[in-house]
């Protein structure tokens, strides 16, 4: 059986992801790195690789380094060196790279994280600081290329896993993890789109139950993370098809095409490169002390693990809850702040990920864009707490509305429309007496079993009060009278 | 070490030169020059002594993560021998 021959087979992937760091200023000197800026007016000489010029390292960069070394639990290095990555090419005018060769700041590190119920842990090789280079354009002109240094010398942490991941859905959690952490940590803005964060696979297969570690070949051009994964499964159907009819997995670089979902050779010189590594004169060596490690640790937030353990084990909230509330940074640290506003947890997490969430998707908006600050949330939870108002009415009354005007309390806009539930249980059981009357044969009903009948009763008592009956009251006088 | 064709034609590809044969002579012979001209520190003991691979003791000179000393687009695009109004020109390269 043809279809056979694929299950033979497995898959080892290594992961290199390329951070560019969410500094003002570069790595090695003090040009700007906002995003989207005119070509060429961030740089200055020794962006622009003329003679005569100090690099120094940015701090910034430094601190950043650490925190996603001890995010991912590896050993911070203590004597830092840099290094000089030579190779020749238009948008790198130095004529090399400054990065970290023999001496990267973290080694040994782990991530742990789940992939379809089973847990997976991916060892972190190493992760060391450098610089992008510039941006070649080659289709903007017929003759030349245009070369823009604006992003030359931007600080990048590169993240290099073990080849430690066996499937495209591995290569895909783990890719939404690593940028859920620089998210959480604040030190990359995690954009594959854009190219704030980049990946680089090296993939090769081998038969199920060996050990070796098989030819590997290196696709780059993927902008999303489920164009990595889709590169993957791309990527092992060829080289199982290649093997199976007899040829051989040569190493090179492949590009991915997510138009036809294909990895194609690239036109690259086949001779290996040759970057003449040598240590970086101008740089001193960044000393990192166990006092500056703790310093940054003491700093650093909660980072989603620690965070859905203390939504589950302190604030009793479902595992579904504050995993899907730690999946987006901006969403957990709002929720955060409203646990701080109110003791009814469950019903925090029941308005963030129902009604505020919803609204967000309706809109295409992200949490930070939410009009309403958690103390509005706060007081609207607590005003159904109080009895004034419940969720139902709240989520399709009163929270509409305070999104149109956020300046107004959530007490007084269920004042002003007219919404605030009558929990007096006098004025209630008069109602109660009058709809139980007017309908004997439901009663009889009711009595004689028929339990359904509840919700009517108690839609007939809303219709009464004209909505305005607390629900829970109404149900417990109902109840009362009817068992009597 | 003895400089031959072969690696002048591999020095020549790293970093993107092109040579014709008269060349070719000539830089092997320079090449030859300076390196004998190196090979002559291999006369001296270095056992025991750690490389320097940097003039002072200094460690953690450290910049502020602040935006400093950035020149304007004329400036940095008057020194290059082609250029448009944003843009270095270069021969087209094919994508690495």
């Amino acid at each position: 059986m043809s279809d056979d021959k694929y299950s033979k087979y497995e898959l080892v992937i290594g992961l290199e992801v390329h951070a560019q760091l969410s500094t003002k200023s570069k790595m090695y000197c003090g040009d700007s790195t906002e995003f989207g800026a005119s070509p060429n007016t961030q740089v200055s000489p020794l962006s622009l690789g003329h003679p005569g010029t100090l690099p120094r390292v940015n701090k910034a960069a430094v601190a950043a380094a650490v925190k996603i070394g001890l995010a991912m639990d590896g050993e911070i290095r203590e004597v830092n060196e840099f290094a000089r990555k030579n190779y020749f090419y238009a948008d790198l005018p130095k004529g090399y790279q400054i990065t970290q060769d023999k001496t990267p700041i973290c080694t040994n590190g782990f991530l742990k994280f789940e992939v379809n119920g089973e847990e997976k842990t991916v060892r972190i090789h190493r992760i060391h600081m450098e610089e992008d280079a510039g941006k070649s354009t080659h289709d903007l002109d017929p003759f030349f290329t245009l070369v823009d240094l604006n992003r030359a010398g931007v600080p990048l942490v590169e993240i290099v896993t073990e080849p430690d991941i066996r499937s495209s859905d591995e290569a895909y959690q783990y890719l939404t993890e690593v940028r859920k952490l620089v998210r959480f940590l604040e030190i990359c803005d995690g954009n594959l789109e854009e190219g704030s964060m980049r990946c680089d696979a090296n993939i090769s297969i081998r038969k199920v139950g060996e050990t070796i570690l098989n030819t590997r070949v290196e696709v780059k051009n993927m902008n999303s993370i489920r164009n990595v994964k889709r590169a993957i499964e791309a990527e092992f159907i060829r080289q199982v098809d290649l093997v199976e009819e007899g040829g051989v997995v040569v190493q090179e670089t492949r590009g991915f095409d997510a138009n036809t979902g294909k990895t194609l050779g690239q036109r690259s010189k086949e001779f290996a490169h040759d970057y003449r590594y040598f240590p970086e004169p101008d740089l001193p060596p960044v000393v990192i002390t166990d006092a500056y490690i703790q310093d940054v640790r003491a700093n650093m937030p909660k980072l989603p693990k620690q965070l859905i353990s203390e939504y589950v084990n302190h604030f009793g909230l479902p595992l579904y809850d504050a995993t899907v509330i730690t999946d987006d940074k901006d969403l957990a640290f709002y929720f955060n702040d409203l646990l701080k506003l109110t003791s009814n947890y469950k019903a925090a997490s029941n308005w963030v990920l129902g009604p505020v969430k919803s609204f967000l998707n309706e809109n295409g908006l992200e949490i930070s864009q939410f009009v309403l600050k958690p103390q509005a949330l706060a007081d609207l939870i607590a005003l159904i707490d109080s009895g004034k108002t419940n969720f139902s009415v709240a989520s399709q009354k009163i929270f509409p509305e305070m999104i149109v005007a956020p300046a107004k309390s959530p007490l007084q806009i269920a004042e002003e429309l007219n919404l605030l539930q009558n929990s007096d249980e006098g004025m209630i059981k008069e109602l109660v007496a009058q709809v139980l009357s007017s309908m004997p044969a439901k009663v009889e009903e009711y009595k004689a079993g028929k339990k359904g009948l509840m919700g009517l009763f108690v839609g007939e008592v809303m219709k009464a009060s004209k909505g305005k009956a607390d629900p829970k009251v109404t149900n417990k006088l109902l109840n009362e009278l009817l068992e009597n | 070490m003895d400089i031959d064709n072969g690696l002048v034609d591999r020095l020549a590809e790293l970093s993107k030169l092109e040579f014709n044969a008269d060349e070719k002579e000539r830089i092997k012979g320079d090449l030859q020059k300076i390196l004998n001209l190196v090979e002559k520190l291999n006369e001296v003991n270095v056992d025991g002594v750690e490389p320097l691979k940097y003039m002072n003791d200094d460690v953690n000179v450290l910049r502020e993560d602040e935006v400093k000393g950035q020149v304007s687009k004329a400036d940095a695009l008057s020194n290059a021998p082609q250029r448009d109004s944003d843009y270095f020109k270069v021969p087209k390269v094919i994508k690495k």
